[in-house]
């Protein structure tokens, strides 16, 4: 047993360890999985110190709710958070995108995400995960991953196998920018769609739908008339893909999406704009943009350049 | 061979070998599938051979479309290679606990019951494809007469095991999972094992499956 601990007083709606995903593993049904938001997770570990490619948790919404127990840790939360930090007799409010030292019997309670979905939080040092396939990242649905691919629970520990304190307090001025449009790519199956469905793709607003999780975003608005077929024979997919099944309502493919699927495409969600799409909390307003391929890559150009800046600032 | 390459999104290709769903046809595809990762080129990270397409996915931090296309357009598919395919029988129990879907495929198809068994049963079927959820086989061709749609509202949840048709396909959920499949019967056997990290799936593509019915009591002690 640790010796360094959190114990789970409230898990939150959908608490996962989260890395960088398993890749190489589509063949079998098995999806990448790994944190929706890429660029905040490798912002958590940078905060901590921690190697980019390490284990963090990813919380939906409301978060945990963790004590401590064991020597001094750093922490930090990233994402758009309301969080307190509680030490003895005091409780202040947390920011995002700064480390906090905290130590035995201090308290960590993440209220929730701010009109946003996911949230970070790092922990300076090495989680106690099992790996599967290279990766800790629960997969949920297929109950891959550590904690036996299934969500944190009321009373659960989570372990440190190693901590590595640092005194400094590491801070960076992040701000999540929402953008207007989220640009895509013609789809494979953009033929099928009537000239006046392929107008509404581009002109109207669609709404994000309750109905959304780590596997898929379901949008409402209006119907996007198929005049070729509603069914396609099953085919890869990747995250991004936008589906449009009979009922005339687009389903983006996130990152637990299934790897195969049976309807048309109608559009593919730029890479630059992944991170910000999957933010969106249902009731968020979603318009499409369309943009070529040599346009796609430029924009994951920079999109990453700016990571890597923000990165090399902390 | 490989039709059309075209972009799906910024960082996939989208390799197409037809429309027609045949053995030739997806032999292809897997022949590719299978040189392709042996070569491991630096950045795919991704593939998924379906009926007749092949999706290439990689990493647009290491490589592009450009580079993959060339990379395919010039790879060479050995012909003679041999398939490494097993032959698979699966248990499969149609008991009414089980057939959720036995009245409405007797009724599309116009067959009892027990034709619809004999039909079903004993029969070599071709695994396609794995995937939608982890080691699901998707499996054909079911006869002519066999033929049915998807369920007009999918299920929430179909059960772990369950064995169902559509169309010319009959496939196995390996977890419990929505689903429009015609349920007609369930396997206790366990068809994805994600601890066996080396092969969790017990069937891959180019294998062939036949499926061998049991019994209700023979299905309780199958585990034992």
């Amino acid at each position: 047993m640790s010796n360094n601990y959190f114990e789970i007083i409230r898990p939150g709606i959908n608490t996962t360890f989260q890395d960088k995903g398993r890749d190489h593993l589509y063949h079998i049904g098995i999806p990448f999985s790994g944190a929706m938001d890429n660029r905040n997770y490798l912002i958590a570990n940078k905060l901590v110190n921690n190697k980019l490619d390490s284990a963090v948790i990813e919380f939906a919404y409301q978060g945990p709710h963790l004590k401590y127990s064991g020597e001094r840790i750093n922490f930090a939360v990233t994402g758009d958070v309301i969080f307190l930090i509680k030490k003895k007799d005091t409780e202040i409010e947390g920011n995002c995108y700064q480390s906090y030292q905290i130590e035995n019997g201090d308290e960590i309670n993440i209220v929730s995400t701010n009109k946003s979905v996911y949230g970070y939080l790092s922990l300076g040092g090495e989680l106690d995960l099992k790996f599967q396939w290279n990766s800790c990242s629960i997969n949920t649905k297929a109950n891959i991953g550590s904690n036996d691919g299934k969500k944190l629970d009321v009373g659960q520990r989570i372990n440190l196998k190693k901590i590595n304190l640092n005194k400094d307090i590491k801070k960076t001025n992040y701000i999540n920018t929402k953008i207007e449009n989220i640009r895509v790519i013609k789809g494979t199956n953009f033929d099928y769609f009537s000239e006046e469905g392929k107008k509404i793709f581009y002109e109207k607003e669609f709404i994000v739908s309750k109905l959304s999780d780590r596997m898929g975003m379901r949008l409402e608005g209006p119907k996007i008339e198929n005049i070729v077929n509603t069914n396609i024979k099953s085919e890869g997919l990747i995250k991004g893909v936008i589906q449009v099944p009979a009922d005339g309502n687009p389903i983006i493919m996130l990152s637990d999406h299934g790897t195969v699927g049976g309807y048309p495409k109608i559009g593919v969600v730029a890479s630059a704009d992944y991170d910000r799409l999957v933010q969106m909390a249902p009731g968020s307003k979603i318009k499409f943009k369309e943009i070529n391929l040599s346009d796609a890559e430029t924009l994951f150009k920079l999109y990453e350049m700016e990571t890597q800046n923000f990165l090399s600032q902390i | 061979m490989i039709k059309n390459i075209s972009n799906l999104g910024d960082a996939a290709l989208y390799c197409d070998f037809g429309d027609e769903v045949n053995k030739s046809i997806n032999s292809q595809v897997i022949k590719y599938f299978k040189t392709i990762k042996e070569k491991k080129f630096e950045g795919i990270n991704n593939l998924t051979p379906s009926y007749n397409k092949l999706i290439i996915s990689y990493d647009l931090k290491k490589t592009n479309f450009k580079e993959v296309k060339k990379f395919i357009e010039n790879i060479n598919i050995d012909d003679s290679e041999k398939t490494n395919s097993k032959k698979l029988e699966i248990p499969v129990c149609c008991h009414e606990n089980f057939s959720m879907d036995i009245k409405r495929l007797v009724e599309i198809l116009k067959l009892s019951r027990e034709k619809i068994l004999e039909n079903f049963l004993n029969k070599e079927y071709f695994c396609y494809m794995t995937g939608f959820i982890a080691g699901m086989p998707f499996l054909g061709d079911l006869d002519e007469n066999m033929r049915a749609q998807r369920l007009e509202t999918p299920r929430v949840k179909v059960p772990k095991g369950s064995v169902a048709l559509t169309e010319q396909f009959a496939n196995i959920y390996t977890f419990e999972s929505p689903g429009g499949w015609n349920i007609l019967g369930n396997t206790p056997l366990d068809v994805f094992d994600s601890s066996k990290e080396d092969k969790p799936n017990l069937i891959n593509p180019g294998d062939t499956v036949i499926f061998k019915e049991i019994t209700l009591d023979q299905y309780k002690n199958y585990n034992e």
